[in-house]
């Protein structure tokens, strides 16, 4: 055991050592979450939107100039009937629209409920969310002056809908994806790189005829990256949880779990690798190639699966981040428990065996 | 006096599909003897070597290494030898103490004797100021004799070199023998292949090996009385020059 200790303080040295392994580490999944996640929703200032307004009465006048004055809208035009709202979303760049019925002010005051409709363009669903929370959050302000004023509770009702894309999807789809990505690339890459760099100074063989268990020198080297990866699934998941809003809906237990299994998947298919290259970078271009690529093309967090010719359909099918990827969306976004997602569980379990047996093989092969 | 056997092969064979890389080759090697393995590039030693250090299991043939068998006890075999590679085997990324410690860590030594050992061997090398630096920033020369101190680190009964000086000056050489010497005169068997001629005078005694066959064996003074020269080189340029095998079929 203290063998094994000693062996693993050793690759933590190596890892804290090399600035580009850190950068890669750490750097990577953060630089991807601010991207994705500020890339899409940077731009909301002065977003173009129109409203259409049936009562004319103080309250909608109100709010109406509330909502030009902020500096995340800029008012468009007013419409005078419904009709022309898809219209103008189809033909100009307009990403809101805002209904007041008739009497909504009269209903406010009289009722002290009101209905209040906000259709956004949801085609990019980020800005979408982002908006509708800063108009709503504009409405809010108005109920509370308005209660503050008056004892009496005053309740504006607004009703949201997401044209294009109702459920929202690829809002919160691409921190999965991206925890799928900086999971496998790093693993793959990590153990592949550390492994062969060994074998090219010439200290594996060191290592071999040392009484040291070959097949704990492979364990102390794939630990490491388990516990780094984990914290940086961490980082991953507090960012998109505080910087992006993404719900963890489910079982964060689960979700670590799950993670778990992709990450011993990840680190066989390093050593898989790195059992049959004889340079970094030839395991290195092996580890980008096999890994980044099919990762951002079949794991559906970038292009839609549905929408790719059968063929790479089934392609995407060998992946195992695919199934990772539709395991966490599940436990993230729709709050699932593991009952939806064995069959995935099970498919990635199965990869994870398969890459763990023929990488020990081939491992055992070579050293003899 | 009897000699002790600490490395004994017979017909020990390796074969690579057609290629015999060493041809049943059959030595001997004395506790406490500084053996050198002389041979042209091919001709088979580092297979022979790896063999004997149990990073390559032979094809046929029988060795025992420090008494254990070396297709049945390579357990044994690990914990009685040390091993230096020709690529020099230490980690630049580490200090010179934390190479000293992860070594001493895996050949599994304690705390305590890790402490002594490196302290000493940090004194013995007149390393105390670089002990906190990194291997990267050492001197090759230096970093070559640290790597055979850790390689006896654990105090084993043989030692095998891979062709330990290349790329040195003759000055750190000559150091590093004395480091050799220093070894064997506690008792480790050292195990050595290399090019340079004026160091197998250094040997005890020495096999040349020729297309994977050893040619001849015995200490340097009788070698060249047989073959009639007055340097090691001579004797080796003679039965080097037989093989048929060049570097490229290796």
């Amino acid at each position: 055991m203290k063998r094994f200790i000693s062996f693993v303080k050793k690759e933590f040295y190596h890892v804290f050592r090399d600035d580009k392994t850190l950068l890669m580490l750490f750097g990577m999944p953060i630089v991807l979450i601010l991207l994705f996640g500020f890339a899409v929703t940077n731009e909301i200032k002065n977003a173009q939107i129109v409203v259409c307004d049936y009562a004319k009465d103080p309250a909608s006048q109100e709010i109406i100039n509330k909502l030009s004055v902020n500096k995340s809208f800029h008012l468009k035009k007013a419409l005078l009937n419904h009709s022309q709202i898809e219209e103008e979303f189809k033909k100009e760049n307009i990403k809101l629209a805002i209904v007041f019925p008739t009497n909504f002010n009269e209903d406010l005051l009289h009722l002290n409920k009101a209905q209040i409709q906000i259709i956004a363009d949801a085609s990019d669903p980020n800005t979408a969310t982002t908006l509708i929370n800063r108009a709503t959050a504009i409405i809010m302000d108005y109920q509370k002056q308005l209660t503050l004023n008056s004892n009496l509770p005053y309740n504006i009702n607004p009703e949201i809908r997401m044209l294009y894309n109702p459920e929202l999807k690829g809002a919160t789809n691409f921190v999965p994806g991206i925890m799928a990505l900086v999971l496998l690339l790093v693993c793959v890459l990590m153990t592949a790189v550390s492994i062969v760099r060994e074998k090219e100074n010439g200290t594996m063989e060191v290592l071999l005829v040392s009484p040291f268990n070959p097949f704990l020198v492979i364990i102390s080297k794939a630990l490491p990256f388990l516990i780094l990866s984990l914290i940086n699934l961490a980082i991953i998941l507090v960012l998109s949880v505080t910087l992006l809003d993404t719900p963890i809906k489910g079982s964060i237990l689960l979700l670590v779990a799950e993670s778990t299994l992709l990450i011993i998947c990840a680190l066989s298919l390093g050593l898989l690798i790195s059992n049959n290259t004889k340079s970094q970078q030839t395991a290195m271009l092996l580890s980008m190639m096999g890994m980044m690529l099919p990762t951002m093309l079949f794991t559906g967090f970038m292009f839609p699966l549905e929408n790719m010719p059968v063929p790479l359909q089934v392609i995407a099918n060998i992946f195992p981040s695919k199934w990772y990827y539709i395991i966490i969306k599940s436990i993230m976004i729709k709050g699932l428990g593991f009952s939806a997602i064995w069959k995935e569980t099970l498919i990635l379990l199965g990869t994870t065996a398969l890459l763990l047996i023929l990488s020990l093989k081939t491992f055992k092969k070579r050293l003899e | 006096m009897i000699k002790e056997v600490v490395i004994k092969t017979d017909k020990l064979t390796k074969r690579f599909g057609d290629f015999i890389a060493t041809n049943e080759i059959t030595f001997e090697v004395y506790a406490g003897e500084i053996f050198g393995f002389l041979g042209a590039n091919g001709a088979g030693k580092t297979t022979a070597m790896k063999m004997l250090c149990g990073l390559s299991r032979p094809s046929s043939g029988n060795a025992t290494i420090a008494g254990f068998d070396i297709y049945k006890q390579t357990e044994q075999i690990k914990r009685n030898i040390g091993y230096m590679s020709q690529k020099f085997s230490l980690y630049e990324d580490l200090t010179v103490l934390e190479n000293i410690q992860f070594f001493g860590g895996i050949y599994g030594l304690s705390d305590k004797q890790l402490k002594k050992k490196s302290n000493e061997l940090i004194d013995i090398l007149g390393l105390q100021k670089e002990s906190k630096k990194l291997v990267a920033s050492l001197p090759l020369g230096w970093k070559q004799k640290l790597a055979f101190s850790v390689a006896v680190l654990h105090e084993p009964k043989i030692v095998f070199l891979d062709e330990p000086t290349g790329g040195v000056d003759p000055i750190i050489r000559r150091q590093f023998w004395d480091l050799i010497y220093q070894a064997a005169d506690k008792g480790i068997t050292i195990f050595v292949t290399t090019h340079y001629m004026d160091e197998a005078e250094y040997c005890n005694r020495i096999s040349i090996m020729v297309d994977g066959v050893i040619e001849a064996l015995d200490s340097p003074i009788n070698l060249k009385q047989q073959f009639t020269t007055s340097t090691i080189d001579e004797v080796f340029y003679k039965l080097a020059r037989r093989a048929k095998r060049t570097e490229n079929l290796k």
